[in-house]
């Protein structure tokens, strides 16, 4: 006979705190952006990941039982990933429409961040490990970090560069086209969703709806294109 | 949501499973949102436009990319277990990281840029010449 409490509830109350701080962090970065007049430097996963980390080092707790504690919202990231297929799929007609412009640009944007990366990292005297966290960083985060910890690096580094890098890019992303005379907003979306995923294409997303749609279709096409090209490069590169 | 929850999770474990079988070094849920991608255009072309499983597929779909940030915090506070990494090596990460996303804007809206004017220039001379005066 299995006693009664063994059905009642397999998270015992440490587990279930952290993962209420965690919604409670995310829920005041969400507050904490909105009173800032959902400017994109304050970036609700910025916010929750910084509340969160002082906790941890202000009670010495250890990373790993933090980390068992909240396996089940890491784990809704792999359906989440596979859910990115239900725009992609949405914007066919979009490619269709400007299937070698779009190749093109892709190819060149995504091989651009790769390997600058690597080799700023290395021209700087970085590590491999750093390098290589670097590689995958402008897909949309969880491919990234999915990306990263097959590759040998750090998936937590790459996430948050992907992070930083996603709102560098919406920061930055439109006055710099601009002054490189790029005036058609389908090349803004692209380029935002290419370098900057999420972040950077939400930004887009609220001027333009063309541009919205370019963006979704960068952010879906480059990380299938990373999650091919990174690992199949590091394979290559031994 | 169940049979939302269901195909994406099958679409995961579908890629797991090809990523293990042929040796591929791709994540696996890559290969499940190209399964999947590949599925919905085939079905878009099909008879049949719209299901019950399509809909609440779709509002699932929804609902996890706009949380998705909450979805990183785990991952992500796991920089504090990297800590050491970050102070020996900020400036290689902060020269990558600035340099690679600026140049990588830059050129993927150039060349879309290039491209698109190129092909108007092919279907008619007068637009663009039109937009170069204007």
């Amino acid at each position: 006979m299995i006693p009664i409490e063994h059905l009642r509830n397999s998270l015992g109350t440490t587990p279930l705190l952290w993962l209420v701080l965690t919604l409670a962090a995310y829920t005041a970065g969400n507050a904490l952006q909105r009173a800032c007049g959902g400017t994109t430097f304050a970036s609700p996963v910025l916010i929750a990941i910084t509340i969160v980390a002082a906790i941890l080092v202000g009670t010495r707790t250890d990373y790993r039982d933090y980390f068992a504690a909240t396996q089940f919202i890491n784990f809704l990231l792999g359906p989440a990933t596979v859910a990115l297929a239900i725009p992609l799929a949405r914007s066919t007609r979009l490619v269709r429409e400007n299937l070698a412009g779009v190749g093109l640009a892709l190819l060149a944007g995504s091989v651009t961040s790769t390997i600058s990366g690597i080799g700023l990292v290395w021209l700087f005297g970085g590590s491999r490990t750093v390098a290589l966290s670097m590689a995958p960083k402008a897909a949309t985060t969880p491919i990234a970090a999915a990306v990263s910890s097959q590759i040998g690096g750090i998936p937590a580094l790459t996430a948050a560069l992907a992070i930083v890098g996603g709102i560098m890019a919406a920061v930055v992303g439109r006055t710099m086209l601009t002054r490189l005379n790029v005036d058609d907003w389908r090349a803004h979306g692209l380029a935002a969703g290419v370098a900057g995923s999420g972040i950077a294409a939400a930004q887009v997303a609220e001027r333009n709806e063309l541009g919205a749609a370019f963006a979704a279709l960068g952010i879906g096409l480059n990380g299938v294109l990373v999650g091919i090209v990174v690992p199949l490069m590091v394979h290559l590169w031994k | 949501m169940i049979p939302a929850f269901l195909v994406l999770l099958g679409c995961e474990l579908s890629g797991n499973a090809l990523r293990q079988m042929l040796g591929l070094p791709i994540p696996g849920p890559v290969i499940g949102m190209a399964i999947l991608a590949a599925g919905l255009a085939i079905r878009k072309a099909g008879p049949s436009p719209r299901s019950s499983i399509s809909g609440s597929l779709e509002l699932t779909a929804e609902a996890l990319i706009r949380h998705m940030g909450l979805l990183f915090v785990p991952a992500g506070v796991g920089l504090i277990a990297e800590i050491d990494v970050l102070r020996s090596e900020w400036l290689p990460i902060a020269a990558g990281l600035i340099g690679s996303t600026l140049l990588s804007l830059a050129v993927t809206g150039l060349v879309m840029h290039w491209s698109i004017r190129r092909r108007a220039a092919r279907l008619s001379p007068d637009t663009v010449q039109g937009l170069e005066r204007g």
